[in-house]
């Protein structure tokens, strides 16, 4: 089985945003089941927040690739 | 870099990578090669087009079917993010907005139409195009509202932080809002549609691979699972597509907004 360690490398760069959207989505979730009235405040900004987290693991692919 | 995986006994699987983006040219126009993309994007600003001189010609009071379609896209944008982001101000930048999330959410989807199945926005020429359309926005609006000098003094040099730390902010604010944005813009739209096309490819063929091409029951049941699982992953990435529309428009909404505003 060939490969490229490229691939090993984004898999571990993965987890940095990885375990960042998961806090980001946490913090979602319990916000809203302290306080349901507030989700559509909340939606917006958790879903800016996984954005900005998720630039990472989307840069770390083109990189991937692109080296 | 081709990745061969030995599935079989006689033939090797060829796992899908970049070179499945780069199609031939469907057909040449004086020697310049037309490719899918183009005609998606072509194909995708007539339909929108139609679509909306249709749904705004009949204008009824009381709305049918297409045009309450139609009014809750334009309802989510008007009422929904651009008070959010931008406020009073934002009815001006309504209809740019609303046209980029409306372009890029179709351009998106064309990944999971059947016999299209291409995401044009997988081509980094159109995510670019479009974050450099928002970026001199931005910048045109901060500019004019708030002067050449004011807006880079508000940009890199925000009230209320201590002075010792502006060597340290001034050069990373403007480093952030005049080149990292543009760039994350195109790429985090880019590779989302590249890499949930990639990994669309890869279940639906290494499936067909392992359910015609290999031989015993192991393969069959893997091949079943991963042609099953393509179908759940289709519809994922359909909801990928249309999140990665919003969240390119609601930050060129953000970023409008923050460049019309002196502190942010």
């Amino acid at each position: 089985m060939e490969g490229s360690l490229n691939m090993v490398g984004y898999g571990l760069a993965a987890i940095g945003p990885g375990v960042g959207i998961g806090l980001i989505f946490a913090a979602y979730i319990s916000g809203v089941a302290r306080q349901p009235e507030a989700r559509s405040v909340l939606q917006g900004i958790a879903i800016l927040g996984f954005a900005l987290a998720e630039a990472l693991a989307v840069i770390g692919i083109g990189l991937a690739f692109a080296l | 870099m081709p990745v061969a995986l030995t599935a079989g006994e006689t033939e090797e699987f060829e796992a899908p990578g970049p070179a499945d983006f780069e199609l031939p040219p469907a057909f040449e126009i004086l020697g310049f090669g037309v490719t899918k993309p183009m005609l998606i994007v072509v194909a995708a600003t007539l339909l929108i087009g139609i679509t909306f001189y249709i749904a705004a010609r009949r204008a009824a009071v009381v709305p049918g079917k297409g045009q309450f379609f139609v009014e809750g896209v334009y309802g989510f944008i008007r009422n929904g993010m651009v008070p959010d982001t931008i406020g009073r101000e934002g009815a001006k930048y309504v209809p740019y907005l609303f046209t980029l999330f409306v372009f890029i959410a179709v351009l998106n989807i064309s990944g999971i139409i059947p016999f299209v199945q291409y995401p044009a926005t997988s081509r980094i020429a159109i995510p670019l195009g479009l974050a450099v359309i928002s970026w001199i926005i931005f910048n045109y609006v901060g500019i004019k509202r708030q002067g050449l000098g004011g807006y880079f003094k508000n940009m890199m040099f925000p009230p209320g932080v201590p002075k010792a730390i502006y060597p340290l902010l001034a050069p990373l604010e403007f480093l952030s809002t005049v080149i990292i944005r543009p760039v994350t813009l195109t790429l985090r739209l880019t590779f989302n549609m590249f890499a949930g096309h990639l990994v669309l490819l890869l279940t639906i063929l290494g499936g067909e691979f392992l359910l015609l091409h290999t031989q015993g029951i192991v393969g069959f049941a893997a091949g079943s699972v991963s042609l099953l699982f393509s179908i759940v992953l289709t519809l994922f990435e359909g909801f990928i597509q249309l999140l990665q529309a919003y969240v390119f428009t609601l930050l060129s909404a953000i970023y409008i907004g923050g460049a019309l505003t002196h502190e942010h």
